[in-house]
Formats: C-alpha cells, sequence, structure tokens
C-alpha cells in the first residue's frame, strides 16, 4: 500500500502542532519516521488513522485522496495504529484479545471457542511466536503482549503498520523476536511505520528515514545514505556538539553505603556505595532487579535483611517519608503512574515535593509557589504556556524535566533516577544529562539506573552491573566497555 | 490546551453547577410567590444545612478517590449516643463533645478499614454503615428517645442544645432585623473552613494529590494512609455535627435517623462536579449542589407536586446538570 500525505496542517486552539508535514510511505518497507518529542510524529499518524481530522493537507492511498473519519474505519482500509501504551484487555485471554468483536460465532450468537483457539494459535505460528493463546494477557512478558498486538492487526489484514515505540519497554531478545517479526511481514509486502528514539535501532532495521521537526516536513533519506549525526542535525536543526557533557568534579566522602542487602530471590547480597559528587550507573537486563533495589533502598519495597548506611550512620527506611528525610530523592522508572500527577498543573507537581518550602505552618504561600514554580520551568526549560498548564499535555522530555524540578529542590544528598531518559528526545536527553552533572558537581552522590548502555558508559564514574537480583560487578567507567557490562549483564565472569 | 482562555464554555463548565441553581430559583420564583419570600430562603437554608455539612465532608472523601456510605448511620449513632448521655443527666456541652469524638472515631474507623484493611471504599464503608445502623437499633431498642433538653439540669446547657437546632441570630436594626438560623451560621463557618483548608493549605494539596495519583504521592513523601484516614474522620465529625443540629431541633433521637442522607451528599457532591474518581473538585461547588437539592425538596413540596414524582424530577435534574458539567 503506498501512502502520501502532504501539506498536513492541524492546530489545537491556538497552538499549531503541524506546518506543512507530510511523509510517503511506499510498499513493504520499513519507514522510520523521528523527530524531538513535540515534533508531531504521533499527531500526524493519528491524522492518518483518523483519530484527529487535519486541518489543510491531503492523503493519498494507493494515489486516491482518502479521509479516515476513524482509527475503524482505517482499520478497515487496512492500517493499523500499535500505540505506545498497548490496547488490549488484560484480565482477558490471549485468543478472547484476538477475537474481540470479531469472534467466531455457531447457532447465531454462540462463541466457537475451538475455532477459534485454532485460528489463534495458526496466527501465532505464522508469526513464528511461541505465546499461549488461552494465557491471561496479565500473565504475559510487555514483548509477548506486544506479539498479541501484532497478530491483532494482521487478523484484520493489515496492510500498514504503525508503531509507537515498540521496543521501549523490551528486553533485548523481545526486541529481537520483534524485529524478526516486522522483518517476515516486510516480505509479504506490509508497510510499517516505525517511531522510536533508539538511532540504534532505526539503523539495523529501517529502509527510509524521514523527519519531522516542529511540525514541519524536513526531509526524507534513504537509510544507507545517511548517518547518525546526520539525522541529529535534521532533527535539531543544529549540531549537538558531544553527546554526553563532560562532568569535572572533585569526587568526596562516602554519602550512602548498602551492606548486604536482600530480598527473597528478587536480590541477593547487594553491596555497594556512591561518593558525593560520584555517578554510578547501574546496568543490567530487564528484570535482573535494579528497579527493586532501588525500590527498596527508598523504602517503597520492604526488604528481608540489610543495612543502608548514610554518611556512615546506619539508617532505617521503611517508607518513602523516612527515605526523603534521610536525603534520598528518587525519580521512577514511570513517570506516568508514579512520577507525576498528571491531571494537576506543573505548579502542583513541584509543590507537592516541596510543600515544606512553599508554606507557612501547613498555610500555602502564594509567592513562595510562584517563585518555586517559576525558577522550575526557567531552569529546567520546560516548553509550557505556564506554571497552570498540565502535566499530563506536555510531551515526555517537558514532563521529565517537571519531575526532576520537583526532586531537585528538595536538595537530596542522594539522587536516584531510574530510567531518566526512557521516552525522551535526543535534545531533552542532553539537557537530562547536563542537570545530572550539575547536581553531581554540587556534591550530590547519583544512582543513574539506565538499559542504554551507551548513556551509562557515557555518563558514569562506576558502573554496577546486576543480573538476576546479584551484582555480578562493579566496573571504573574508564576501563568499561559494552562488551564487558553485556557479558556481567548475562551472567558471564570477566 | 484551550483552557487558558476563559470562554463561555470554560466558564459554564467552571460555574455549571451556579448556573443550573440560578436557573433553578428564577423559575420557581415566577411560578410561586410562596417560595419568594426571605423566610421561606431562611428555611430552605436550614433544611440545607444538614445534608450541606454532611456533603462537605463528603466532599473531601470523594477527593481522596474514596466514598463514604456510613454517613447517614454515623448521623444516627453519634445522635443516639448524645441523647443517651444527656437522658442520663450528663452536662450538655459534655454529651456534645462526646458524639463528636464518637462520630470522628466513627469516621476514622471507615478509614483504618480502607488503609489499613485494604478494603475498597465503598465495601468498607458499606460495612460501617450497617453496623453503625446495628448498633443504633440496639443502643436504642428501637424506641425513640424523646424529651432531650427537659432532661438537662442546668438552664445554660438546655440553652446550648436547644441553640444548635433551633436558635436564631438576630442581625440588622431592632426594627428591621432577619433572623439567620444557627445551622445556617454553622453551615457558613464549615464552608470557610473547608475552603481555606482544601484550597489554602499544605493538607489540601497532599488530600488532592492523594487522590489524584495516591502512587505518586506516596514516593515524594505524602502519607497517603494518614491523609486517608483523616478525610473519612472529617466526614465522621461533620455527620455527628449535623446530627446533633437535628436532634436539637426535634428534641428526640431516634435510631432510623438519616437513612439515606448518603445519597442526597453523594448527589450534592457530583452536582457540584467533584470527580468521582477523586483529585478534582471543589467545596463551592459542593454548596451549588447542596442548594440545588434543597431548592427542588422545597420547591417541589410549594408547589404541590406529589412526592413520587418529586423524585423523578429531582433524579431528572440532577442527570441534566451531572451531563452538562462534564468534559467535552
Amino acid at each position: 500500500m503506498n501512502i502520501e500525505m502532504k501539506g498536513i496542517n492541524k492546530s489545537f486552539g491556538t497552538n499549531q502542532v503541524l506546518k506543512d508535514a507530510g511523509f510517503v510511505l511506499k510498499d513493504g518497507e520499513v519507514h522510520a519516521l523521528m523527530g524531538e518529542n513535540g515534533a508531531g510524529k504521533s499527531t500526524l499518524m493519528k491524522i492518518l488513522t483518523g483519530v484527529y481530522t487535519r486541518d489543510a493537507g491531503t492523503v493519498l492511498v494507493d494515489g486516491e485522496e482518502v479521509t479516515y473519519r476513524s482509527p475503524q474505519e482505517a482499520e478497515k482500509a487496512g492500517i493499523v495504529f500499535i500505540y505506545q501504551e498497548l490496547n488490549v484487555l488484560f484480565d482477558l485471554t490471549v485468543e478472547e484479545n484476538l477475537f474481540m468483536g470479531k469472534e467466531i460465532t455457531k447457532f447465531g450468537g454462540v462463541c466457537d471457542k475451538k475455532a477459534m483457539r485454532a485460528k489463534a494459535q495458526e496466527m501465532m505460528d505464522k508469526m513464528g511466536v511461541n505465546i499461549p493463546v488461552n494465557a491471561v494477557m496479565s500473565d504475559l512478558s510487555v514483548g509477548q503482549q506486544q506479539m498479541v498486538e501484532i497478530c491483532k492487526a494482521l487478523m484484520v489484514d493489515a496492510k500498514v503498520l504503525i508503531m509507537d515505540e515498540p521496543t521501549a519497554a523490551l528486553t533485548q531478545s523481545e526486541t529481537e523476536v520483534l524485529f524478526e517479526v516486522m522483518n517476515s511481514l516486510r516480505k509479504k509486502g506490509v508497510s510499517i511505520v516505525y517511531i522510536s528514539h533508539r538511532m540504534e535501532e532505526i539503523f539495523e532495521l529501517c529502509d527510509r528515514i524521514t523527519i519531522l521537526r516542529d511540525g514541519s516536513y524536513v526531509g526524507t533519506e534513504n537509510i544507507k545514505d545517511i548517518d547518525m549525526d546526520g539525522v541529529v542535525q535534521m532533527m535539531i536543526g543544529r549540531e549537538i556538539g558531544e553527546r554526553f557533557p563532560k562532568r569535572d568534579v572533585k569526587i568526596g566522602e562516602e554519602v550512602i553505603r548498602v551492606e548486604g542487602l536482600t530480598k527473597g530471590k528478587t536480590f541477593k547480597d547487594v553491596n555497594f556505595s556512591v561518593r558525593a559528587g560520584e555517578v554510578l550507573g547501574v546496568s543490567g537486563l530487564m528484570g535482573a532487579g535494579r528497579t527493586e533495589i532501588m525500590q527498596a533502598i527508598f523504602g517503597n519495597l520492604p526488604y528481608d535483611s540489610g543495612k543502608i548506611f548514610i554518611e556512615g550512620n546506619e539508617t532505617k527506611i521503611k517508607n518513602p517519608r523516612q527515605a526523603i528525610a534521610a536525603g534520598i530523592g528518587f525519580i521512577t522508572e514511570d513517570r506516568k503512574t508514579e512520577g507525576l500527577l498528571l491531571e494537576k498543573s506543573i505548579a502542583e507537581n513541584i509543590d507537592i515535593a516541596n510543600l515544606k518550602k512553599v508554606s507557612n505552618n501547613g498555610v500555602l504561600a502564594k509567592s513562595k509557589q510562584a517563585e518555586l514554580v517559576k525558577k522550575g520551568i526557567e531552569e529546567f526549560r520546560v516548553k509550557c504556556f505556564g506554571p497552570q498548564h498540565e502535566t499530563g499535555n506536555l510531551s515526555g522530555g517537558n514532563q521529565q524535566k517537571v519531575v526532576l524540578a520537583k526532586w531537585i529542590y528538595t536538595d537530596p544528598k542522594i539522587l536516584i533516577l531510574d530510567e531518566p531518559t526512557r521516552g525522551v528526545d535526543i535534545g531533552a536527553k542532553k539537557e537530562i544529562y547536563s542537570v545530572i552533572n550539575d547536581m553531581a558537581a554540587k556534591g550530590v552522590a547519583v544512582i543513574m539506573v539506565s538499559s542504554e548502555l551507551p548513556e551509562v558508559l557515557g555518563m558514569s564514574d562506576r558502573i554496577m552491573v546486576v543480573h538476576e537480583g546479584e551484582v555480578t560487578g562493579i566496573l571504573d567507567a574508564a576501563d568499561a566497555d559494552q562488551a564487558k557490562v553485556m557479558t556481567l549483564a548475562t551472567g558471564g565472569s570477566l | 490546551m484551550e483552557k487558558n482562555k476563559k470562554s463561555i464554555g470554560a466558564f459554564i463548565g467552571e460555574y455549571g453547577a451556579f448556573i443550573a441553581l440560578a436557573l433553578l430559583v428564577i423559575v420557581i420564583s415566577c411560578i410561586s410567590p410562596e417560595f419568594r419570600t426571605a423566610s421561606n430562603f431562611l428555611n430552605l437554608l436550614r433544611q440545607a444545612s444538614f445534608n450541606g455539612l454532611i456533603a462537605f465532608g463528603m466532599t473531601c472523601v470523594i477527593l481522596s478517590d474514596g466514598i463514604d456510605l456510613s454517613v447517614g448511620s454515623t448521623f444516627a449513632l453519634s445522635a443516639i449516643i448524645c441523647a443517651e448521655f444527656l437522658i442520663n443527666g450528663w452536662p450538655a456541652p459534655l454529651a456534645i463533645l462526646v458524639s463528636l469524638i464518637a462520630g470522628t472515631g466513627l469516621g476514622a474507623v471507615s478509614g483504618l478499614l480502607v488503609t489499613k484493611g485494604r478494603l475498597q471504599p465503598f465495601i468498607a464503608t458499606l460495612i460501617t454503615m450497617t453496623a453503625y445502623r446495628g448498633l443504633a437499633f440496639i443502643l436504642t431498642s428501637g424506641k425513640p428517645i424523646s424529651r432531650l433538653a427537659a432532661s438537662i439540669e442546668s438552664d445554660a446547657g438546655a440553652f446550648l442544645f436547644k441553640m444548635l437546632g433551633k436558635g436564631n441570630l438576630e442581625i440588622g436594626p431592632k426594627s428591621a432585623f432577619i433572623s439567620i438560623p444557627i445551622p445556617v451560621i454553622i453551615l457558613v463557618a464549615a464552608f470557610a473552613i473547608f475552603y481555606f483548608v482544601l484550597h489554602h493549605t499544605t493538607f489540601g494539596r497532599k488530600l488532592y494529590a492523594t487522590g489524584s495519583n495516591a502512587k505518586c504521592a506516596n514516593l515524594v513523601g505524602v502519607n497517603t494512609s494518614a491523609v486517608k484516614i483523616i478525610v473519612y474522620a472529617i466526614s465522621g465529625f461533620m455527620s455527628a455535627l449535623a446530627g446533633l443540629i437535628m436532634i436539637s431541633r426535634v428534641d428526640s433521637a431516634q435510631c432510623t435517623l438519616g437513612e439515606g442522607f448518603e445519597l442526597d451528599a453523594i448527589a450534592a457532591v457530583a452536582l457540584g462536579g467533584t470527580s468521582m474518581s477523586g483529585g478534582r473538585g471543589k467545596i463551592l461547588g459542593t454548596i451549588a449542589g447542596v442548594l440545588i437539592i434543597a431548592v427542588l425538596n422545597n420547591g417541589l413540596n410549594i408547589l404541590g407536586v406529589p412526592t413520587y414524582y418529586q423524585e423523578v424530577i429531582k433524579a431528572i435534574v440532577i442527570l441534566v446538570a451531572v451531563l452538562s458539567d462534564r468534559k467535552r
């Protein structure tokens, strides 16, 4: 299926999000759509699939002008959008999800379970994935759930698949399976629009790349004819310079030491320490227990045994309030469900972590509030209408900046960041790295959990690698490389 | 994104309940001369005070992403506790105090069931609602306790007790004063306190954060369990306060007091635009909701609409108001 979108304009209120945007999708290609957060990638795709209506411009499908009025209409035409937040019913089984709304029936209304099961199994086999079709969705891994979504799309005979950040929550091996499936779909003539911030993946997988900037079309290139720097330049319209800004910080005294931290099979005998001004990177595969270790240190997950010392004193931390009192700040992995009050304003989100700072004896002081949020928006360069902008309407990078701001104003001695740049564009990533460096320069002990190896290698002073709940090594950044970290992360030894 | 512009739509969204209230008052006033008298309005406000006080507490509970079905039972049980003490010769101030403490405690029990017991608020307060009503029956053996004021020994105590529900405050020059019922004054004072607490204190912020996203609130150091226990305790206190006004007014207490009050209170909160899933809403909206219900009750009575029809009309008004309040 050929799709051509050109001259697309779209405004929400006074905010024009697309201005002369477009792209051309050819038969049987994997086409990367790139751009910073807020560049308009998702909006453009939502216009194609009838979620939004366009203000101006044309959409041609196989040469004919079309306007889909709903995602269902687009689906009927063979265009399916697989969202980043999966659209599955978690309490139902795989087969029930696959046949939702299009059940095979007999006797005019009774579900033919046998036929559905057989068909579901056939689809899974065709895709070459091994997922039990009678399993309940919530028991599956995110990667498997994603496969079910793709399978659902194939059931309606999709000719165009649009995938928004499909690998954001996948492990390495799940990503490989996904790529295999995508490659075989491409061979069958299915076109795929691939939205991702992960450069490496795009160069591995895609045929062509289209770049959007500030809602406008910038250009389309064959992937063979361009390199990463070229893509970045097109995305931000200038050279970005060093990917990981340098840091020159004198490392001070030990701030936090963890001894023998253990929780059942989740993590065992974890020992490490971080000093003032130091950045400890924490690496490991998905599910290795990295997040759980951090949650335990922050008092949000009870542990069986072990000790935490802060500035040399053993500190009991049973809940987040005690952790905060001990000087720990914690930027969680999932900013949407844990990091932000999405329906609340930037001001309220910053206030809630800093209530003591913005009040006198329990009564809110408007001037102090206004001052703090103004400082936050300026210092962190949050793109917004003002302090009252709802955080749910901010782009991913700007949301993350609000989360950073709220924690940094609590003046933590220890800052734990869990996947701080997930789903964040390159420009915002660099700003977040600068914030981390500034914190280190102020003498904060930083712990950064990340699945992105280049980031861990580029930002850390030392790297702790976790494999199945155990620390398999702590490397100095100077003599660490991707191979060494991966070896430790997969249970090997150096 | 269009929120920053104060469009007509946003205005209606924000003050929809007040617009509905104004329309109702205007329409009923046009039809009925009896309705539009000052004395009827004061009477109407006094009738609204019970539901108003309870609805303020309910607003807090709903803002925390909960619900309190036990308010009617708490209303009855704490009133009966006060009545029992009065009948047994306790001084009025003490009986009133004990009753308010009891109401607060009864509410806190619901809060503990929700937090420590990890029960869903609907189930937790369904349990306390049933239990408290049962206790009210047991305490009174199902019989009313009457002649309360007469059983108070000290004159000052009797006066205090009577003032709660029957008293008036006379305002204005001697020749043309208006008597404002004490329950209305309590209602206004309570409104001011709730307004201040919800919008100008750190506790208010914590409450909105808890209802908006408890996980996130907990991680930034808000003790969400404590917030929840406190709002149920507040709800219990407000129910007890309303109960005291009621028994002062009717001079007797019985175990069936306050049956169905939870529904009026929830309706008032919903009319006021507070989100049933917590985190969003205003006490100002609740007062509008309370007044809408009071105007309907009072107005339909005066217009002589048969009781059965009144209920249906009420339902329709609530439906229309809630639908028009919905965003988008």
